[in-house]
């Protein structure tokens, strides 16, 4: 017969249905790795969850560890008749729990088919090892691991933030990285390093034999795959300090922020009332408390919340005059209990002796003295005209560091505000404002906000005499690389050489003696060498705010660190012992026997109902 | 005599009965089968229409409605008539439907029209094959006449064209198969030869390496010049111990530690052999005038050509999604979705039915929900796993009875027009048969075809409805003037 093109075509028929025949008979008959699975078996895919990255300290202590809990799953079709009062009561549960959940299960049958719902989440391990024994009487529910969290030391809840079941939007706005059930950082740390915590899911294949018993590991594991653990994180915190500070603040209303300044790592930051660890490890039945709680414990007043600096922010103005050349330090301005600025006005002051020079209007925090100054500064006939010279004092500020974030990693940092011409020419006209209309910025009062962190940077900038590195809490470690502006300097406009001309006056009001005038003599620690700055800010919600900002050594400064607390009263009376004491706690590791009173009464004093909460 | 009774042949006895038999054995198994893949995750009965299966019962039915008016309603005149309006109508929703469709599954291929959903590239298929038909068998008409090939090139190409830019280069490779009709039609061997060679060369230089791919090459060269004088014997004696050498060539440096030749390279000595033996070939074929030997030759460059080009080809001038999509149709990469896992779980399913099946209704990896698509493109899952490999060849057996019957047909036919297009048909459906039981069982990537006939969905069973039965009408008109 001639072979015609059909039949070749034919031909070419017959050998394509044959590769397919001999290939399904190879998958069919002759390949026993399928034929095993011939007796109604399938495979069982089981989520391997990787253990979150632990979060540590600057001295390697844990903050945030793992432990293991475990979530109960059913998988509704397999499970039989069982005692539901026993299960109930190894899984420590309402026997009703578990009836409702099956009926729900049993109405969703089609929609759940074949997959497993969890039925409990996070049960403990304790409870889990009861209910491993007696699994066997109850065909399709098993246990899975989980690791949740623990925190072993009660330090920086609201730094670290919680973990918690992502929900259908998180999910949304991740596409692709998390499925229900899954667990993610929320706030804080958490929350900004998720990325390198969460780790990567595994999961391991198991065969399953008709009566529901996992067999074997499938293949050999070929196709498992490990899950691999989040990255570890370490941050600038000091533990005990931290601790510590939770402490001192305790029943108090502001927060405290130390800065090592050699470095911009922050040591602690403590905003109070904060959350405590244990609310994190279970976020889901605090929650309710924690948003209703009129102190409102999830803001984080150290980087969020925009105060008046008071009389710290003297030093600003008094390092700008001195850049400016219309102060010199030896000048002197009197002070008779206040500055008048018109017939009948008066910025008052306190008893002090008067004439005084810079360092001694420093020691004693003399507000005549630094009207005087900001005067000088805004009426400098080289820029033409108040508006003019007050951009230039604005460069100056915000130079360092405010008016605007500082770019630290602590989530949701704000910036403050510093107010420029155009808001005064707005409000009162293109000329309509001069020195006298906002004497108050002399004194950090008035349209001025700074964060808690900013006055902490300030201090830093000051020890450092002249420079400032940001501010920020996580530390560069195996895997972990900060962002290179983190080991920048940040220089302000004012010449580093200025700087030791207040920083005589910061010591003299810390270590002037008893009798001197100087406004931080508590907070003197023998042999530490303090410089400090008072701050006593109005606040039109009741009593003055109480602040306080201070560096120690003198001349090598380890830590600086800015104390600010609502409505307290004198910076002297409450802020300054809180930092005072720190320092020492942080420098010597302990508190001397003669200051424990001091430590004492500021731990058990409750100023909470001098704070406004509506 | 013989004339007068053949006259008078009924209806009975003009129809190809075979065909259609065939035809209903098909849907009724596909859809004893769709109803097996859902019938565990559902509780609605097997025909509600809440259910997939209520729902083929409802496109089986409409689809025999289809058949019956198309055979004896219509007139099969018409389908010649009006082949050129519905392949132009079918070019414009086909390019509408990029603007207009929904997207399913990342590619805008689908109509929606409330609850219905349709593709156009599956009528698409239908107009094709009658155009295809219609040029072809106009007189006069010649393959090898250029003006001629490239209408009949154009004819082909411009609906496949549109469809990969609709994302469904699944349904585009489908058409690579009217290269069969155009091989029956007159097209030179050679070019068939050519278009596999350089598209097996592109796969395995991309999945292996260029290396076995030119020991591809010199194989199937020295082959068909063996082939071509007769000598198929020292083909075995001798080329391939050479062949077979070559291929084991790096392995055998690798154990030997060879300081030469690892540095060398063996696709240095390969390439060097090559170089030195070329020459000899050529004056060989220049001295002794054969031809057939210098198409090997540069049958041989072309090839290196290729291989040369393809990483070239590859990384180069096609666009990233573009290569994506290689990459996975060749395994190359695992799909975000999980294509790999896809076959995995469908070769299990198929693996696990043994030689008898586990029985109707009692398969486990198709009707929990482990294989997916598994009521639509890997239907065949369900068959292999229930019916085991006596269904699986029951299956494949039928449609290859099928195709048998529609060439068989087609070279009785005294018009071109319902050979071409009966050759269409049977190219179509072979394609469809070889692409997704290829897919299911792991010799073909991934493409998310139907299987004809059975698998679920309304656009696919009227298309093959329609396809086929045009041509049972053409040969019963055919049969009524024999």
């Amino acid at each position: 017969m001639e072979i015609n093109r059909h039949h070749k075509l034919l031909i070419g028929l017959g050998v394509a249905a044959a590769i397919l025949i001999i290939r399904l008979f190879t998958i069919q008959v002759l390949n026993p790795e399928y034929k095993e699975n011939a007796a109604n078996q399938s495979l069982v895919y089981e989520t391997i969850y990787p253990s979150r990255g632990i979060i540590y300290d600057r001295n390697k202590k844990i903050l945030v560890g793992n432990k293991v809990a475990y979530d109960i799953l059913v998988t509704p079709r397999e499970v039989t008749n069982f005692d539901t009062l026993a299960l109930a009561s190894v899984l420590n549960v309402d026997p009703e729990f578990i009836r409702s959940k099956m009926d729900e299960y049993k109405k969703n049958r089609s929609r759940i088919g074949y997959n497993s719902v969890v039925l409990l989440k996070l049960i403990p391990a304790e409870t889990y090892l009861q209910f491993a024994e007696i699994q066997y009487k109850f065909r399709g529910f098993r246990g899975q691991a989980r690791s949740i969290r623990e925190y072993p030391i009660n330090a920086g809840g609201n730094l670290l933030g919680y973990v918690s079941e992502v929900d259908e939007n998180f999910i949304k706005n991740h596409p692709g990285e998390y499925k229900s059930g899954d667990y993610a950082g929320k706030t804080g740390i958490e929350a900004a390093r998720e990325v390198d915590l969460k780790g990567e899911k595994g999961y391991h294949v198991y065969l399953r034999n008709s009566r529901n018993q996992i067999k074997s590991s499938y293949n050999d594991g070929a196709l498992d795959k490990e899950a691999v653990p989040g990255q570890d994180i370490m941050t600038t915190i000091d533990a005990e300090l931290q601790e510590y500070g939770q402490l001192l603040m305790q029943n108090k209303v502001g927060s405290v922020v130390a800065i090592e300044p050699g470095t911009g790592e922050i040591l602690a930051m403590v905003s109070s009332p904060g959350i405590d660890v244990s609310m994190l490890a279970d976020i889901g039945h605090h929650y309710n408390e924690i948003v209703t709680n009129p102190y409102r414990p999830m803001f984080n007043r150290a980087v969020q919340a925009p105060y008046p600096p008071g009389s710290v922010f003297k030093l600003v103005n008094g390092l700008i005059g001195l850049q400016e050349k219309v102060l010199v330090p030896s000048q002197t301005y009197p002070c008779n209990m206040g500055y008048s600025y018109t017939s009948t006005r008066k910025l008052g002051c306190h008893a002090h002796p008067s004439p005084l020079n810079l360092t001694q209007a420093i020691m004693m925090s003399c507000n005549g003295y630094f009207c005087y100054v900001f005067r000088s500064i805004l009426e400098n006939k080289k820029y033409g005209g108040t508006p003019e010279a007050f951009d230039v004092w604005r460069d100056y500020v915000t130079s360092f560091g405010f008016g605007d974030k500082l770019g630290s990693d602590v989530p949701a940092e704000l910036g403050g505000t510093i107010p420029t011409s155009k808001y005064y020419s707005k409000i009162y006209g293109k000329n309509g404002w001069r020195f006298n209309t906002i004497i108050s910025l002399s004194i950090g009062q008035g349209e001025i906000g700074v964060t808690p962190l900013q006055i902490a940077n300030l201090c830093a900038t000051i020890a450092n005499r002249g420079y400032y590195y940001i501010p920020h809490i996580v530390k560069s470690s195996d895997g972990i690389k900060i962002d290179e502006k983190f080991n920048e300097r940040h220089y302000t406009k004012v010449d580093t050489t200025e700087f030791k001309k207040v920083i005589n006056g910061m010591y003299l009001a810390v270590n002037g003696g008893p009798e001197s005038g100087g406004t931080a003599v508590g907070a003197a620690i023998e042999g530490l060498d303090l410089c400090g700055k008072t701050g006593t800010a109005q606040n039109p919600r009741g009593d003055n705010n109480s602040v306080f900002m201070c560096f120690a050594p003198k001349d090598d400064p380890k830590i600086a660190i800015a104390v600010y607390l609502e409505n307290a009263g004198f910076g002297a009376t409450w802020a300054c012992p809180i930092a005072s004491l720190m320092i020492e706690k942080y420098l010597t590791g302990d508190i001397r026997e003669e200051r424990k009173p001091v430590e004492q009464r500021m731990m058990e004093t409750n100023l909470l109902q001098k704070v406004k909460t509506d | 005599m013989y004339n007068s009774v053949r006259r008078e042949r009924g209806l009975k006895n003009s129809i190809d009965w075979k065909l259609v038999i065939c035809y209903l054995l098909l849907v009724l198994f596909g859809f004893m089968n769709i109803y097996a893949s859902i019938h565990a995750t559902t509780d609605a009965p097997i025909l509600s229409f809440d259910s997939r299966s209520g729902k083929q019962f409802v496109w089986i039915l409409t689809s025999l409605v289809l058949a019956a008016m198309i055979l004896f309603i219509f007139n099969p005149r018409l389908w010649e008539v009006i082949s050129w309006p519905t392949y132009l109508l079918v070019i414009l929703l086909l390019i509408a439907v990029i603007f207009l469709g929904v997207e399913v599954k990342g590619s805008r291929s689908w109509f929606e029209f409330g609850p219905i959903r349709f593709q156009p590239a599956e009528i698409s298929k239908i107009a094709t094959s009658m155009v295809l038909a219609t040029v072809m068998s106009q007189s006069g008409f010649k393959l090898r006449n250029t003006k001629d090939f490239l209408i009949t090139a154009a004819v082909i190409g411009l609906p496949m064209l549109i469809i990969v830019a609709e994302q469904e280069t699944g349904s585009a490779l489908v058409y690579l198969g009217y290269v069969f009709v155009l091989y029956r039609e007159g097209l030179s061997g050679w070019l068939l030869t050519i278009i596999g060679l350089v598209i097996i060369l592109f796969i395995f230089t991309l999945t292996g390496s260029p290396y076995i791919s030119i020991i591809i090459l010199l194989g199937l060269l020295s082959i068909s010049y063996r082939a071509q004088n007769g000598t198929l014997k020292g083909w075995f004696i001798s080329d391939l111990l050479v062949i077979v050498f070559l291929a084991f060539l790096p392995k055998i440096c690798g154990l030997l530690g060879w300081a030469f030749f690892e540095k060398l390279k063996p696709m240095g000595i390969l390439l060097t052999i090559c170089g030195l033996t070329l020459p000899i070939y050529a004056f060989r074929a220049f001295r002794k005038k054969d031809n057939f030997l210098w198409a090997i030759i540069f049958a041989f460059i072309l090839g290196l050509i290729v291989i040369a080009s393809t990483n070239f080809v590859f990384n180069n001038i096609l666009q990233d999604h573009q290569k994506k999509r290689i990459e996975v149709l060749l395994g190359l990469k695992d799909d975000p979705s999980g294509v790999g896992y896809n076959v995995h779980q469908a070769k299990i399913a198929i693996g696990s039915g043994g030689f008898f099946g586990k029985g109707y209704l009692n398969g486990t990896q198709t009707s929990f929900g482990f294989v997916p698509e598994q009521s639509t493109d890997f239907i065949f899952c369900t068959v292999g796993e229930e019916w085991g490999f006596i269904g699986c060849l029951f299956v494949i057996l039928m449609y290859v009875w099928m195709i048998y019957r529609l060439i068989y047909d087609a070279e009785r036919c005294r018009e071109a027009f319902t050979r071409i297009y009966g050759y269409c048909v049977a190219s179509l459906i072979f394609m469809h048969l070889f692409v997704n039981i290829g897919m299911t069982v792991g010799v073909m990537p991934v493409i998310g075809i139907p299987l004809p006939f059975m698998s679920y969905g309304g656009s696919s069973l009227w298309a093959f409805t329609i396809l086929l039965f045009i041509f049972i009408a053409l040969y019963k008109e055919e049969k009524k003037y024999f």
